[in-house]
């Protein structure tokens, strides 16, 4: 039992320093030319192509659904004009940012798994390197910082959506004022606030970039492998975010 | 001159090569024949560097490539070429981009040097016209052969070829035989042509080399592997259901 739970921990605490190895790699050929500039727009369309749809959709009925939820709540304390404030300090500061980056896991960061995880195993990465060319360089580098940019400008899109949705439920269905739905808005939103969804953006980024190329990239010898690393990417991703939001939310506030 | 010298390889207790050694001598064609996994594709990683070995060394013109850091391996692969088993064909790019991409990634040649190149390649395999095929909109034929294209592109001074002929048809099968042989001539390149073709392999290698339960177990030329009195080797190329080896 106690032989078990040690093996269990060798290993995981082995496949969390493979993971940082791979970071660390992955980091370094970020800032060693020769850079990949064509590899990395075909990714950052790769990440915005896939998840443009997803993002609407979950932004605008996200912002809905805060307006309800926070309609009433704000309602008991006499406060519902302070509704559009709420709304979009939940958007930028948490949800859009966690949800977002959800959103792209399962849309382009399960794809991107099994894109390398394909290449993995169809030798596609072997044959890289037999040319003397090195995997991160073509596959690793340019999906990190495709990732670290276009997440802000998901999230971004997510939370503007989100306030809109919330401004058709407030004005059209709760009869609220237009013009205080986004005056209150201007008073309570700070900079801080828009700068702590910021970072959250980027290191969610780094954070679903290097988990689906890790898994992909490290996509196990046989047929089940690349649906096994899909999933396992997908779940890890997900984890991580939560985590990693709680941590940031508890140093940035 | 490429020398292998016992070479072990492990997966998860799974032995997998069990003390390897060959040589093989400069601008020979030499096959690896030895029956579904039995470790074959597994030596050749070891020979292009891509897995370790536990112990043993592998002497490329006397340099042991087992111990070398990934720059000084890269200088080594710079004169490799290697046909994977599938093709291992870059799947987001069409054939021609395919073919042109070691030489757009390596060399300084400018952009109508290289479709030069890139035809007259695509042109020596017998493929006209599918420049703008995706691999995944050609024959596994085709595909064999693109990739066969895309190796000797480079002009490399020693090439692998991972079962260059499984799954195709006879007619394709004796085409890809002629043209490794043909560009053989034509290049002077020392090959290893890891196969199950007997025997049609015969007409092809210079020399032969059996794998076998993790070890050489025989080498040598066409006919002296025919004749072979190893019972291993003659079940083989019998195809024979009695021997020692056993039948699935
Ligand atoms: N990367 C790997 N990890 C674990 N086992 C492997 C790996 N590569 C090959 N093997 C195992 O090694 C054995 C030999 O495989 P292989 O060299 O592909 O055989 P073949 O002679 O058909 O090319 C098989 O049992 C295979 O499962
Ligand atoms: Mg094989």
């Amino acid at each position: 039992m106690i032989r078990k739970l040690g093996s269990w921990a060798l290993t995981t605490l082995r496949k969390m320093g493979d993971m940082l190895i791979f970071l660390a790699n992955a980091i370094y050929f970020a800032f060693i030319p020769p850079f990949k500039f064509r590899l990395l727009l075909k990714q950052i369309r790769f990440f915005g192509n896939k998840s443009m749809v997803v993002i609407l959709l979950t932004g605008s009925f996200a912002g809905m659904v805060l307006a309800l939820q926070l309609y009433y709540t704000l309602r008991k304390f006499g406060s519902d004009a302070l509704l559009g404030p709420a709304i979009a300090l939940s958007l930028i500061r948490e949800l859009g940012p966690v949800l977002a980056a959800l959103m792209v896991t399962g849309r382009a960061g399960s794809a991107l798994t099994a894109e390398i995880g394909i290449m993995r195993i169809s030798e596609q990465i072997d044959a890289l390197s037999s040319m003397a060319l090195n995997p991160f360089r073509y596959l690793i580098v340019p999906n990190l910082v495709a990732a670290v940019i276009v997440f802000p400008l998901l999230t971004a899109i997510f939370d503007v959506i989100g306030i809109f949705g919330g401004y058709v439920v407030a004005v059209d269905l709760l009869g609220m004022s237009g013009g205080t739905y986004f005056s209150q808005m201007e008073v309570f939103v700070d900079m801080k606030d828009i700068r702590m969804g910021l970072y959250k953006s980027l290191s969610f980024g780094l954070i679903v970039a290097w988990v689906c190329c890790y898994k992909g990239f490290n996509t196990g010898y046989g047929a089940e492998g690349v649906s096994k690393s899909t999933t396992e990417a997908v779940v890890t991703s997900s984890v991580l975010i939560l985590i990693w939001d709680y941590f940031m939310g508890s140093i940035l506030l | 001159m490429i020398e292998i010298i016992d070479l072990v390889k492990t997966f998860d207790g799974n032995r997998v090569l069990n003390g390897v050694n060959l040589t093989i001598a400069d601008n020979v064609l030499m096959a690896i024949i030895g029956k579904s996994g039995g470790g074959k594709s597994v030596l050749l990683k070891h020979l292009i560097g891509l897995l370790k070995p536990d112990s043993g060394k592998i002497l490329v013109d006397g340099t042991d490539i087992t111990t070398l850091g990934s720059r000084d391996m890269d200088k080594v692969r710079e004169h490799l070429g290697v046909l994977f088993q599938g093709g291992a064909l870059f799947d987001s790019i069409n054939v021609y981009d395919n073919v042109a991409f070691p030489l757009r990634e390596k060399t300084k040649l400018s952009e109508s040097e290289i479709n030069d190149r890139v035809i007259q390649a695509l042109n020596d395999v017998g493929l006209k016209g599918m420049n703008m095929k995706f691999p995944a909109e050609v024959s596994g034929g085709m595909r064999k052969r693109v990739a066969l294209a895309r190796t000797l592109i480079t002009e490399p001074k020693i090439v692998f070829f991972d079962e260059p002929t499984t799954g195709l048809d006879p007619i394709i099968l004796s085409s890809i035989h002629r043209l490794i042989m043909t560009t053989h001539k034509k290049y002077r390149f020392t090959g290893v042509i890891i196969s199950h073709e007997i025997p049609e392999i015969f007409d092809v290698a210079d020399r032969i080399a059996m794998l076998h339960e993790g070890v050489i177990v025989e080498t040598g030329t066409s006919d002296e592997i025919k004749n072979s009195l190893n019972p291993v080797v003659v079940q083989f190329i019998n195809g024979g259901l009695e021997g020692p080896i056993a039948a699935v």
